[in-house]
């Protein structure tokens, strides 16, 4: 992979991802795309070109590529691209929908919002896990962040239920949206509670909502949570913008210096 | 060496599970005993994150009496084991683990080594050493510092910076210069984290 990455230029990364020969190739430029941010219109057409792939095939039936892609659309910030994601949301690949749902909240388009809304149709008893899957009916994390980062405040009765899912991510996820959407601490609180999480992976998930919500009431709990101190340093940076994004002058502020002072203490 | 740090040494030599290796390597840093450095120091090899905590935290509280035996084990690390005992050295302070903090602060593979350097740089217990050494090695940390401060990972710039305001706590001679130097990073870095002010004495 670094060798690739080494020899790949913004039109040789367009190039491989033209090509229909060499999958892994075309795969692998998908994401280098996303990652560098290449945001010039050749990219962009190459990548919603990708989205229509049929050539690369998993043994499940989903579309590797088109997953790629649509992550990467989402790293562009160009919000043209919102129609062909929201259309993905149609997908028969679980995973290219989450994807879309994902980027829609990246790219910060609202017209996405009623499709998103669509997916959530049938509420908690729809959710369930699909027959010999790994995953629910539909990316129902992706989808109530995206809500939530979009500002659906339209669709807060629908997402409420959520909170009582029986899968925790989940919950998680329409708290934290609903956190977005409210404004209200009982929905961080129930966040910081989840930093108490017997597994590793649910403190974890809880940790990054708090870092995206940059609730501040959580800047000690997170420092205090059993889990890996960079991802603790990533949530507290969530904390810290959005400290000094609401207080821009002075950037000094009481509470930004007690979050710096958690974060040095995590180095 | 002590009954008990021989009974936690033998612990971890037969734990048959995660669970009971860290909670030997736990009890055996806790004994805060020399006898136990050897040990601690092969534990960070074990490829066992929860273990190597553990380790790690008891060779801090250690502290001064452990930095020659890491130093001394450095080369035959595997990669991971480094990474472990560069954070043990970082915590620790000591002047001696001058030369691999400044290697690891600007060269190392894993962002949390270069971090962990980055920060210990600054906490350096620059007393330990005679004047003349000791400026010579304060100007070097402080350029390894203003390299770590153009790192590609937001965290290292950030660890950098708290090495920088500690840096120039203890050497106000390089204040201005430090200062001068935060001030452009509050303007142009592209994480606003880093932009903001950090309290202290020197920055007002």
């Amino acid at each position: 992979m670094a060798d690739q990455q080494a020899g790949l230029t913004v039109e040789s990364a367009i190039a491989n991802l033209r090509q229909t020969d060499d999958l892994g190739l075309r795969y692998y430029a998908a994401w280098w795309l996303g990652k560098m941010r290449v945001g010039d219109r050749a990219a962009i057409a190459a990548l919603l070109a990708a989205l229509h792939d049929e050539a690369d095939r998993s043994p499940d039936g989903g579309y590797p590529l088109r997953r790629n892609a649509a992550r990467a659309l989402g790293k562009l910030n160009n919000p043209d691209v919102a129609p062909a994601l929201v259309a993905c949301l149609d997908s028969s690949d679980h995973y290219v929908r989450e994807a879309a749902a994902q980027s829609l909240e990246q790219v910060g388009n609202a017209e996405s919002i009623p499709a998103l809304r669509q997916l959530l149709a049938g509420g908690v008893a729809a959710a369930v896990q699909v027959p010999g899957k790994p995953h629910l009916a539909q990316p129902y994390e992706a989808i109530l962040e995206a809500l939530g980062g979009l500002g659906a405040t339209e669709a807060i009765a629908e997402i409420q239920p959520f909170l009582a899912h029986p899968v925790q991510k989940v919950q998680f996820a329409a708290a934290r949206a609903l956190y977005q959407l409210t404004g209200e601490s009982q929905y961080g609180d129930r966040l910081i509670q989840g930093l108490q999480a017997p597994k590793l992976p649910l403190r974890r998930s809880a940790l990054i909502d708090l870092g995206a919500i940059g609730y501040l009431p959580a800047a000690e709990p997170i420092a205090r949570t059993l889990a890996e101190n960079s991802l603790k340093l990533i949530a507290l940076k969530g904390l810290l913008e959005a400290t000094l994004r609401a207080h821009p002058e002075p950037k000094l502020h009481s509470d930004s210096g007690q979050i710096m002072a958690l974060m040095d203490g995590l180095l | 060496m002590t009954a008990d740090c021989q009974a936690q040494i033998a612990a971890i030599n037969r734990a048959a599970s995660s669970e009971a290796l860290i909670g030997a390597v736990r009890s055996l840093a806790a004994q805060q005993s020399p006898a136990a450095i050897p040990k601690l120091i092969e534990v960070l090899g074990y490829n066992n994150p929860g273990a190597a905590v553990a380790a790690v935290d008891g060779l801090i509280q250690l502290g001064a009496i452990a930095v020659q035996p890491i130093l001394d084990t450095l080369d035959g690390y595997d990669y991971g084991a480094r990474a472990w005992a560069s954070r043990a050295l970082a915590k620790i302070g000591d002047p001696r683990a001058l030369e691999n903090l400044l290697a690891a602060a600007q060269g190392d593979f894993a962002l949390s080594v270069r971090r962990a350097a980055a920060q210990g740089l600054g906490q350096l217990d620059w007393a330990q050493l005679p004047e003349a050494e000791c400026q010579v090695g304060q100007q070097r940390v402080l350029t390894a510092l203003l390299n770590a401060v153009q790192d590609d990972e937001w965290v290292v710039r950030y660890a950098a910076i708290a090495g920088l305001q500690s840096l120039a706590q203890a050497a106000p001679y390089l204040a201005t210069s430090i200062t001068a130097r935060l001030q452009q990073a509050a303007t142009e870095d592209p994480d606003l984290a880093i932009q903001g002010d950090r309290a202290g004495p020197w920055s007002s």
